[in-house]
């Protein structure tokens, strides 16, 4: 359909009075494009390390996570055993092949079943980690690589995901600087598949504007928050 | 989507005597309209964020050709395709010959407005493909067999009794006698019969909030998690957007995010907002294995350099319809097509003409609370009165509103003999009025004193009053 391409296109400069963007528009454009300049953003999440991680977990309660802080991933097999002992869920975790080389010692919760991989519909918990979590809003930002597939943030009941402190940023913006700086996205290479900004569990207002909690993804997301 | 637009007056009659439209549109308005007051009361920076907010679409406006070709060219890098469409039928044959090409029976849908404009299920189910909605309130219209009425809540014309009606008389492979009370046993239902569908799709279609130029990501907004599910199970993701929706950058789309679910919801941030670009990676466990953006114009750039380029900002968040008097009154039906409310009244008209659509902006109070509260600050009333000169100098009012503005004009146009009138008039309906200061008949005035009283006034005019308060200038009135 590229002639279709071709008139829209015309028809587009046609409205705007004008032939393709050169000289110094174009540079101008590109400028632009290439400054990645923030527009403006909020100062609620201005300040050190200690108010962003207190915002971010104040604004994820505020959307239903469930928050819990530990003091290093030593005791995240115990607390992940509690956690899903109290939930009354099942002890199978699903887990994102990329945390199968962390120094999670699994050996102290002999009851849990680890397995990874993508999420398949049986799975009733997955386990991942987080590129970053922003303070801004309680949000996770979450990609898809090799390591982390994005039904396992999708598909079980539970989402658990694993955090640490120095991960959490203030703005939107200051998670993109990092995932750019992570990938060192140069012109030429993409972007992960798929980013995920993820701000609590899923829910529905669609029958009568009441809010329900796990419409389609997961009920219940569950951020175990690890100091560094 | 065919449209009824033309019988607006028809369908707003019908509308305002339909018990149970107007209890469902009576439960809409302390909802939106509280949550976004409570969530823009909690960010002190939310007014300079929408200057912001329409100073990038108003350049991304100007530079629409070179931030189109930017983005094709980065989603051709990431290895998807865009597909670009003039009008709703090149569309449809687009996205039918992907669903041919992986021999597709079924295909979920995310929410989409511009599917719904482009008539998409119909035309998949004619050529053989079932299209399955899996956003809750599309699912119970596509259970009902009728469009949207909201852009946002396309089944808040429905009560939860009817939903559950629906279900019960579709899931007939469930007991007859299950609970079904709960609006969690609602959404559990939905979920259970929608989980194998998502697997077993051949192809996830969704739509798109944003297109990014920089990077040719394109960007949804959901809170259930069913566009997550849908794109990334199928086969195929086809991405259908129309073409104002381009944001240069990453930090453009921040901003605009910054507005759009508090305009929206109320929400500080929706639930699930997901970036993607192209079919999954050679090493990725998951994802779609072909990428399609099916780019449509569909008369948009049409209205670039108009009086109404300013609607093409509009970002979809139905700020303006939640606060609209009109919308609560009639809801989104009797607007026609797609877009119902402030928003609608605009950009129908603009999109399918001013023939089939033309009641759609005399459909306003001009009270003005879409402006107020449209995060993009288009100026909806303004663009609306466009209309209403445009169909007044192309001569297609009636000729009841012609000698009405007729008269009105004759006496506008001599001062003096106004100011008489009006002062005779307003103490006339005084008098009428008597005690009560209410009026229950009046000639001329049955479409009002048919339903309601009108109130009289208080006995003296605005210029008499305005004078009195010491503004006036000496010798008027």
């Amino acid at each position: 359909m590229s002639a279709a391409r071709e008139q829209i296109l015309a028809g587009i400069r046609k409205s705007l009075g004008r032939g393709p963007l050169d000289g110094a528009a174009a540079e101008a454009v590109e400028a632009r494009l290439k400054g990645h300049a923030r527009i403006l953003v909020p100062k609620r999440s201005d300040g050190d390390q200690a108010h962003k991680i207190g915002l971010f977990v104040e604004m994820a309660e505020a959307v239903s996570c469930t928050v819990d802080r530990l003091e290093s991933l030593e005791s995240v097999p115990e607390r992940l055993a509690d956690y899903l002992r109290r939930e009354n869920l099942p002890a199978r975790i699903k887990q994102s092949p990329g945390l199968e080389d962390s120094v999670i010692p699994w050996e102290k919760a002999p009851a849990l079943e680890i397995a990874s991989g993508a999420a398949v519909n049986e799975d009733a918990v997955g386990l991942t980690p987080a590129h970053a979590g922003i303070a801004e809003t309680g949000t996770l930002m979450l990609h898809s690589s090799a390591e982390t597939p994005t039904t396992l943030h999708f598909v079980p009941d539970t989402h658990v995901v694993l955090l640490r402190e120095s991960q959490i940023v203030g703005a939107y913006e200051d998670a993109w600087d990092l995932l750019r700086q992570k990938l060192g996205l140069e012109p030429g290479t993409s972007m992960p598949r798929t980013v995920n900004l993820v701000t609590g569990p899923s829910r529905t207002g669609d029958v009568e504007q009441i809010i329900q909690l796990g419409a389609h993804g997961p009920r219940r997301l569950h951020i175990m928050l690890v100091k560094d | 989507m065919q449209s009824t637009s033309h019988s607006f007056k028809q369908n707003a009659r019908d509308a305002l005597t339909d018990a149970q439209l107007q209890k469902a549109l009576s439960k809409m308005r302390p909802g939106f309209q509280q949550k976004r007051a409570d969530v823009v009361a909690k960010l002190p920076e939310f007014d300079d964020l929408r200057d912001r907010g329409r100073d990038i679409k108003n350049h991304v406006l100007e530079n629409l050709d070179f931030y189109l070709e930017r983005f094709e060219s980065n989603v051709v890098a990431n290895g998807g395709h865009v597909h670009w469409c003039r009008n709703a039928e090149e569309a449809r044959q687009t996205i039918m010959e992907i669903c041919r090409s992986v021999d597709a029976r079924t295909v979920t849908k995310g929410k989409s407005m511009v599917a719904e404009e482009i008539g998409l299920n119909e035309y998949l189910e004619e050529h053989g493909v079932e299209p399955i909605e899996t956003d809750l309130g599309e699912y119970i219209i596509q259970l009902r067999g009728e469009p949207p009425s909201h852009i946002i809540a396309p089944a808040i014309h429905v009560n939860k009794e009817q939903v559950v009606e629906a279900f019960r008389k579709k899931h007939t492979d469930l007991p007859p006698d299950r609970a079904l009370e709960e609006v969690g046993d609602i959404t559990d239902e939905a979920r259970t019969q929608l989980r194998p569908k998502f697997f077993a799709a051949d192809v996830g279609i969704t739509g798109a909030n944003f297109l990014i130029a920089e990077t040719g990501q394109t960007v949804i907004v959901t809170n259930e998690g069913n566009g997550d599910l849908t794109q990334t199970l199928g086969k195929a993701h086809v991405v259908v957007a129309s073409l104002e929706k381009i944001v240069p950058t990453l930090e453009d789309a921040s901003c605009i995010l910054r507005l759009l679910a508090r305009s929206a919801t109320g929400q500080e941030f929706s639930v699930y907002t997901t970036f993607s670009s192209g079919p999954r990676r050679e090493t990725d466990l998951d994802g779609p294995e072909s990428f399609h953006v099916v780019l449509i114009d569909n008369g948009r750039s049409a209205m670039l350099g108009t009086e109404y380029q300013d609607m093409l900002r509009c970002i979809r968040c139905s700020a303006c319809m939640n606060h609209c008097p009109v919308y609560a009154a009639v809801g989104g039906h009797a607007y026609g097509w797609v877009y119902p409310g402030p928003m609608g009244a605009v950009l129908t008209p603009s999109l399918i003409g001013i023939d089939e659509a033309g009641h759609l902006p005399n459909a306003s109070t001009f009270c003005g609370r879409c402006e107020q509260v449209c995060p993009m600050r288009i100026p909806l009333p303004k663009m609306m009165r466009h209309y209403r000169a445009k169909e007044f100098t192309e001569n297609k009012t009636t000729a009841q509103i012609r000698n009405g503005l007729g008269i009105w004009s004759y006496f506008a146009k001599r001062p003096w003999l106004y100011r008489q009138s009006t002062k005779l008039g307003a103490a006339l309906l005084r008098a009428l009025g008597g005690k009560r200061g209410r009026i229950a008949s009046l000639p001329l005035a049955s479409g009002w004193t048919s339903v309601r009283d009108l109130p009289a006034p208080e006995g003296r005019t605005f210029q008499q009053l305005y004078k009195m308060s010491g503004h006036g200038k000496k010798g008027d009135a």
